[in-house]
């Protein structure tokens, strides 16, 4: 009941909000108090799934089934490892968004707050559905908040970036639509475990892989169909892009990792150089338009590209360390990319321009942002101990097992990434003010440094111990890794040990097994 | 007893009708000027609801009257209860308008009442004669309907377009039954049938009887490529009329072809009706996502947007399986709901002249003036445009579903492609409502009943209207079984 409990609250909440009595000053006032009661309790529920999560079994925890949408889709939640770190995540930057846009969202305020309750309860349901059905419509759901908050409360050519937003996005999924359909009509079961477990024949599930593709692609979003992320970033609020690095660009690579690997292990084995071969692009092209960026949100959205391409990587390294490195890349981008983008809007509050050369000398001015400001860009450039260290060393660790060429060029998107990110903060901390408006902007807040700081301590943890982030999720990833070696295996010759022989022909038993032998 | 009154017990809802409409005509002449529309349409909707009981207590299964040229089964019984509901609701909503346009007159819901009347038959015609006598007795009263307003140039306009486009349909449809008469030697359904499946050539004749009859019921149903009426009569007719035209005589409409093509052509036949349809469907939803795209008068738009969920429909009739009568019948459900809301919410909005609202650009800032209608027609909006979790995702997916399920991919994927263009103007809409500035605050009628169907429609549509998805398909896959005799 409590993942339905979870997913319900914000629905709620959002109904509350937006039919809120009174003035417009009081209702602004009380939806954000709403808004940010809602997502605190959200954020505590979170904190006791995980306390109360089992970290020893792959298998789907907190389930519920209920048939109410029957024959089309059940009511059917469930959590693994993968899906409880995710929605963490989004529990975690709910909060420090409602935050963030306490002051800085003006007009609509009830409405902004319950498109963004909404968005909770899509992204907590999409992460949460155990029936593929449910799964694309929380998937698809979210497509109509984000769309209302780009094109409602954006920068100047918002219109443009909210249809680019949806259109591509929706012409991406609809392919999977029609792949969804065919596999359960194929497997008689919408149930993603019966499907992790189905042998779709091996043309079928070239295709379907690729119809999968499309939609994941486009949501992660690798190159060449990255473009409408940095025109959504440029034109949404400030809350809207931390939602959209933090949580929404994670579907592409959660959908990889629970539909793609697991139920198209050959296809995905097939089409391994099709993905690095599109991540070793993204990585040193994003990162090299990163580097000419005026607008300070549109490097940071070309860097997300670039840092989506190592957990592309890392997938499709097939293996467990690749794996594991692209979750917790997906974490520790969704916490540092999200913390960027609020640096970015602290100080867009202030001088309403996010454009490079308008800013200088902040070291100076606002020691205190310089510091934060720092520690994030050292965090996405990934240097040990924070977050990032952690994720591209496990991630070019595992893609090293399958190919180094790709691991080389990835490499290399590490030290373009560094010179990105150290040029921008020179250019923005350092130097002279640009202005007098620049120079006399107000250090943060204590509001500001409320939002800031649980995402350093975070970002500190999962660097100096990720342990804690990567225990809950690894029964699911061997789970993954059985499969996909299980499935590689029979195209093999057979003379190799007993077990491993067993393994194609009972995937779903000897699978546990065959991870712990292989793996400990 | 005779069996005349047998027949006349089975076929209730006829019954109740005919006379009901005939006591509807006394009714308005014989009441005091000032109040006859109002006291003619109620009485209208009372004898709709009367005829909807008597659907109650018909008996299960197949029962076949009038020698078997009228058949009433679960498959006529639930389409005669949305026609009828869209009728009764088609009655209701044009009352405010009648009463301000100054075309009042209690006309308006005694024909209504006779295009019913006529449609009810569509379904339960198990002859093709008794085919066209519905087609006929629903289509005079429409063209009357739509030259409503007659001291609009455009109205009479729209009325004389629709007549003679319509009788040229129905010239065509007629002359295809009198083919396959010729090649079959029955008008009857199901005698058809199995003089087809007797066969074991392929007639010409017979082909070219079905070509004619699709074509012709594909002008009723409006589909591409005999769909060019639409946006004019749409644009002329009444907005009242032309939200009736919306719903009730495309779901019966559909009801008809798929009675036609399922009970009378099964079998080996079945393929070449088949190729038929699937060029219709992807007609339907590729032009009328395109078309849409440039049209700047919102009833223009909700008729290229009616020509693209016919074709959507049609998926669910191609592949002529009960799962797939099962989606279609599901379809025009829920189509019937989203089309009449959107006509509501078009029919409650007055520009501040009190002159009725007519191009989008009307729209702007909609959400600011007019937050509930926005909302509401917001989420009629996203449900056509098929995005889930709104309701209107739900029948695609089910037509989707039914068509990938007979092994028809390709059509499949270009509909769901085209459901993403046609996605860009429903979307336009809400831009328009929810991202504009307001240009001229549009008032609302004011309209309490009107208002209240809007509610109704809107929640229907909505997130919330999933939990009928379950009731509502165990009841259409019971209707679509009726065609599919064991």
């Amino acid at each position: 009941m409590i993942l339905s409990f979870m997913i319900l609250l914000p629905v709620v909440a959002a109904l509350v909000v937006a039919t809120l009595p009174g003035g417009d000053e009081e209702r602004a006032g009380r939806a954000r108090v709403v808004a940010l009661a809602t997502t605190l309790v959200e954020f505590v529920l979170g904190i006791w799934l995980w306390t109360q999560f089992d970290q020893t079994t792959s298998a789907f925890q907190f389930t519920e089934n209920l048939p109410l949408f029957a024959p089309f889709l059940n009511w059917s939640l469930g959590i693994d490892g993968i899906a409880l770190m995710l929605i963490e995540l989004s529990v975690f930057l709910m909060p420090l968004c409602i935050l963030a846009s306490w002051v800085a969202v003006k007009k609509r305020v009830p409405e902004y707050m319950a498109a963004f309750l909404l968005m909770e309860s899509l992204m907590i349901g999409t992460f949460a559905a155990r029936d593929m059905f449910l799964f694309y419509l929380f998937f698809e759901g979210g497509l109509i908040p984000m769309f209302l908050i780009i094109g409602i409360w954006g920068g100047a050519r918002r219109i443009y970036a909210s249809y680019k937003f949806f259109l591509y996005t929706l012409l991406g999924s609809v392919l999977m639509l029609v792949a969804m359909l065919w596999m359960v009509n194929f497997a008689g079961s919408a149930d993603i475990g019966v499907l992790s477990r189905t042998d779709f024949p091996k043309e079928a599930q070239f295709w379907l892989f690729l119809a999968f593709f499309a939609s994941f692609a486009v949501k992660m979003p690798m190159w060449p169909v990255h473009t409408w992320l940095p025109d959504a970033h440029v034109e949404a609020p400030t809350a809207g892009s931390v939602i959209l690095a933090g949580v929404l660009l994670k579907l592409g690579g959660y959908g990889f990792i629970r539909f793609s690997l697991p139920m198209f292990p050959d296809a995905s084995a097939q089409l391994i150089w099709l993905v690095f071969g599109l991540s070793m692009v993204a990585v040193v092209y994003t990162s090299l338009v990163a580097l000419v960026q005026q607008d300070m949100k549109k490097l940071i959205a070309y860097s997300s590209v670039a840092h989506m391409a190592f957990v592309t990587g890392g997938l499709f390294a097939l293996n467990t360390q690749g794996i594991e490195g692209a979750m917790v890349m997906m974490l520790s981008h969704g916490l540092v990319s999200g913390a960027l983008f609020l640096c970015v809007g602290v100080i867009y509050d202030r001088l309403h321009t996010r454009e490079i050369g308008r800013y200088g000398g902040l070291a100076d001015t606002m020691p205190k942002y310089a510091l934060v400001l720092l520690f994030f860009t050292m965090a996405s450039v990934g240097l040990p101990a924070t977050s990032g260290f952690v994720a591209e060393f496990l991630v070019l660790l595992g893609m090293y097992q399958t190919s180094t060429w790709a691991t080389f060029v990835l490499t290399t998107g590490i030290i373009l990434g560094a010179a990105y990110m150290l040029w921008l903060y020179a250019r923005v901390a350092y130097g002279k003010a640009a202005g007098d408006d620049t120079r006399a902007m107000p250090d943060l807040d204590a509001r500001e440094i409320a939002i800031l700081a649980p995402i350093i301590l975070a970002t500190l943890w999962m660097g100096i111990y990720p342990k804690s982030f990567q225990a809950p999720m690894k029964p699911a990833i061997a789970e993954v890794v059985a499969r996909l070696e299980g499935r590689e295996l029979a195209t093999v010759p057979t003379d190799m040990t007993v077990s491993r022989t067993l393994a194609p022909a009972l995937p779903a038993i000897a699978a546990p097994a065959h991870a712990a032998e292989s793996h400990h | 007893m005779h069996p005349i009154f047998t027949s006349i017990a089975i076929a209730g809802p006829e019954t109740v009708l005919t006379l009901g409409s005939l006591a509807a005509l006394m009714l308005g002449t014989f009441s005091g000027k000032g109040k006859a529309l109002t006291v003619t349409s109620l009485f209208a909707v009372a004898i709709l609801a009367l005829a909807g009981f008597t659907l109650l207590d018909a008996p299960a299964g197949i029962t076949r009257a009038f020698d078997g040229l009228y058949v009433a089964d679960d498959f006529s019984a639930f389409l005669k209860v949305i026609i009828l509901a869209a009728a009764a609701a088609s009655v209701l909503l044009a009352l405010p308008w009648l009463n301000e346009s100054g075309s009042g007159r209690f006309e308006y819901p005694v024909l209504l009442l006779l295009a019913t009347l006529g449609m009810t038959i569509m379904v339960s015609a198990n002859d093709l004669l008794t085919l066209y006598v519905g087609l006929e007795l629903a289509a005079l009263p429409s063209y009357v309907l739509a030259a409503f307003h007659r001291q609009d140039d455009r109205s009479a306009e729209a009325g004389l377009k629709y007549f003679v486009l319509g009788a040229l349909a129905s010239g065509i449809l007629l002359y295809g039954v009198t083919l396959i008469y010729g090649f079959s030697g029955s008008t009857q359904l199901d005698v058809i049938a199995g003089v087809v499946s007797g066969q074991t050539e392929r007639s010409i004749g017979l082909l070219f009887g079905i070509v004619f009859i699709l074509s012709g019921l594909a002008f009723k149903v409006s589909a591409v490529p005999f769909h060019m009426w639409t946006p004019d009569v749409y644009e002329g007719a009444p907005t009242p009329v032309a939200a009736f035209f919306s719903a009730a005589p495309k779901a019966a409409a559909l009801g008809l072809l798929a009675r036609v093509l399922v009970v009378a052509f099964p079998g080996k036949i079945a393929a070449d009706w088949q190729q038929i349809l699937i060029f219709i469907a992807i007609a339907s939803m590729v032009l009328g996502a395109v078309a849409a795209v440039a049209q700047t008068n919102i009833k223009r738009l909700l008729a290229y947007s009616s020509i693209a969920n016919i074709g959507f429909a049609l998926v669910g009739l191609t592949p002529g399986t009960p799962a797939g009568i099962s989606a279609l019948l599901f379809y025009v459900t829920v189509y019937v709901a989203m089309t009449l809301g959107s006509f509501l919410v078009v029919l409650q909005l007055r520009r501040p002249d009190g002159s009725p609202v007519e191009t989008m650009a009307d729209f702007a800032g909609l959400s600011k003036t007019q937050p509930k209608l926005a909302a509401a027609l917001a989420i009629f909006m996203f449900s056509l445009a098929g995005i889930p979790p709104l309701l209107g995702f739900w029948p695609k997916f089910a037509v989707f579903q039914a068509a990938i399920a007979s092994g028809l991919i390709a059509l499949a994927l270009i509909g769901f492609v085209a459901s993403v263009i046609a996605a860009f103007y429903y979307l336009r809409l809400i831009k328009i409502m929810y991202f504009d500035e307001p240009a001229v605050p549009l008032a609302t009628e004011g309209s309490a009943v009107n208002g209240a169907m809007i509610a109704a429609c809107a929640l229907f549509c909505s997130p919330i209207g999933m939990l009928a998805i379950s009731p509502l398909v165990a009841a259409t896959a019971r209707a679509a079984a009726a065609l599919f005799p064991a």
